[in-house]
């Protein structure tokens, strides 16, 4: 064996423990996070009762007599998030079908990092583009007490939540066999009953798949919509998304400066946090498990 | 094929991952400059702008000493203290008597200084006719029994409640001085700055909203308190002699066994040349 092979091998070595250790250290980081958010919280329901804590409907920390109950803040990160899902679904959809099928070329070139720039601008440009644009005249247009409502909220998560939903569902419909495509059209079907009948089908997992992720970006976001929907910690009424909302996210970035270490309210924090940790962790693998579908199918 | 897809990129993802690591694992490294005095103050967002103010101007005079300004509220600066994660505590309320037993059982012993005084300035919308609230209807309408402009003298609209997060010192001083046992009505917007309460109260007719009487702007209308009949501007003259009901001091807190370098920086802050700063930020000297 020639010297510069022998240093070739260890220096091959050594990359690959390298890697290893930077795979480990991650899943370790992650651990680590999940032991010390489900400790802290399980300190909450040794005083506080689980079953009053889902069910609850106020959130008054700090009262005299103080309160948990999750539902406020679970019904705002709720209906901010399907709001945004309202509002971004069709729009990413047929954004994803026009760059793969529809644009020219040159059109896709300029849609595409388009798209991406998107998902650059940071969450506190469009929270502030928001509270200066779209509080005011959601006021003036509904005759509003106040601007900053769960519709505010789930207009800007849908900017956000719009380039996840568009680049996944664009590899999803490129990725569709070219032999599908040409069968339909040896059929006799014109490009929209193809893109509608046989593309979007054969796709159909990977745009849900985009959507759910899309819900995922939405449902973690803070800052943006902590500076537009109001923060009130009440259940909205059934002008829901009109009403000022909490979401789970702004409860714990907003409650959790003031805290001090071990009260009832920095572990009740915890299991909020928790309770977002699982719906994200729900979201993530129900996303995967539909990719995964999508990827036997293909 | 797919496979090796996934594991092509699951290396590409470790790789960054390590790159990042390291990085920041040298970050770490190259920070530490050990010539220089290190000051960390943090805590209370409202003494936040003054103190960074206050830090320029002693480290001109001082290149040695190196303060760095934080915020997060004043009870995370005050527990920093506890923890001697800080040097500096900054805080717009005075310290709970068990903080400072938690100081002392940390080997902490607390030393107050007051370095200068703050009103609290309620605002609303230019367009609101509105001069003057007493204390009590204030506490009445955030505590939600007032919800109409109109039983203040106002216009018939629906009076749309604006306070601070509860980390806020200007929230926790409001709550003290004006609602005392009584508590907030549940549907009240919060915003978690300064900037957000007065940005909402600029563009809603129906707002009202509490700040610190540092940051007045034009684009809101500061309410004047009625004391006994008349009416009390939040004016420096006022928050100083005690006239004007709402006012706080704003206070600096550190171990009684502090750096030279820090009780330095605190020497100056109360100086003559200290305060002067203090009086151009809009506070009121002490």
């Amino acid at each position: 064996m020639t010297k510069s092979r022998k240093v070739r091998d260890f220096k091959e070595k050594l990359m690959k423990s390298l890697f290893l250790i930077g795979g480990i250290g991650t899943i370790l980081i992650l651990l680590l996070i999940c032991l010390f958010l489900f400790a802290e919280a399980s300190g909450f329901f040794k005083t506080y009762s689980l079953i009053e804590f889902l069910i609850g409907t106020e959130w008054k920390p700090g009262a005299r007599v103080e309160v948990f109950g999750l539902l406020p803040l679970f019904f705002g990160t709720a209906a901010v998030t399907a709001g945004a899902i309202i509002l971004a679904v069709p729009i990413g959809i047929l954004s994803a079908v026009y760059i793969a099928e529809l644009a020219s070329p040159k059109a896709a070139e300029i849609l595409k990092p388009s798209v991406e720039l998107l998902a650059g601008i940071p969450s506190v440009v469009l929270g502030f583009l928001g509270m200066v644009l779209l509080v005011p005249n959601i006021q003036r247009l509904f005759d509003l007490p106040t601007g900053q409502t769960a519709l505010t909220g789930a207009i800007i998560l849908a900017i956000m939540a719009l380039p996840t939903i568009i680049s996944v569902s664009e590899d999803a419909i490129s990725s569709v066999p070219i032999a599908l495509k040409n069968g339909s059209f040896a059929l006799g079907a014109d490009h929209w009953q193809t893109i509608y009948k046989v593309i979007i089908p054969a796709a159909f997992s990977g745009i849900s798949a985009s959507v759910i992720l899309g819900m995922g970006r939405a449902i973690g976001e803070t800052m943006a919509v902590m500076m537009v929907t109001g923060n009130m910690a009440i259940i909205p009424g059934t002008d829901v998304f009109l009403s000022s909302v909490r979401t789970i996210t702004a409860t714990i970035a907003l409650e959790m400066g003031e805290v001090a270490r071990g009260t009832e309210h920095y572990y009740a924090l915890f299991a909020v946090g928790v309770v977002l940790f699982i719906m994200t962790l729900f979201i993530n693998l129900v996303a995967d498990a539909v990719k995964r579908r999508h990827k036997l199918e293909a | 094929m797919k496979m090796n897809i996934g594991t092509k990129s699951q290396i590409k993802l470790i790789a960054l991952l390590s790159v990042l690591l390291i990085a920041l694992a040298g970050a770490g490294c190259l920070g530490q400059n050990s010539s220089d005095q290190k000051v960390v103050s943090s805590g209370s967002t409202t003494v936040l702008p003054l103190m960074q103010d206050l830090a320029e101007n002693f480290m001109d005079t001082h290149r040695d000493v190196l303060i760095s300004v934080k915020g997060g509220g004043s009870g995370v600066g005050i527990a920093e203290l506890i923890d001697g994660s800080n040097d500096i505590a900054m805080s717009s309320r005075k310290i709970r008597n068990n903080e400072v037993a938690d100081a002392k059982a940390n080997g902490v012993t607390v030393v107050e200084h007051i370095i200068a005084y703050d009103g609290i300035t309620v605002i609303i919308n230019p367009s609101n006719n509105v001069s003057n609230l007493t204390v009590e209807q204030l506490q009445k309408i955030y505590s939600g029994e007032i919800r109409n402009w109109q039983e203040v003298g106002g216009a018939d609209s629906t009076i749309t409640v604006i306070a601070r997060d509860s980390a806020s010192g200007t929230q926790e001083f409001f709550t003290e001085a004006v609602m005392g046992n009584v508590s907030y009505r549940n549907d009240m917007i919060v915003q978690a700055a300064t900037g957000a309460v007065t940005q909402e109260v600029s563009q809603n007719e129906r707002a009202i909203g509490i700040i610190g009487a540092a940051y007045q702007i034009s684009t809101v209308k500061a309410v004047a308190v009625n004391v006994d009949g008349t009416e009390v501007m939040p004016t420096e003259e006022n928050i100083l002699n005690g006239v004007y009901p709402i006012s706080r001091g704003l206070y600096l807190y550190t171990d009684e066994a502090m750096s030279k370098a820090a009780a330095d920086f605190i020497a100056f802050i109360l100086s003559p040349a200290g305060q002067k700063i203090v009086k151009d930020m809009g506070y009121a000297p002490v």
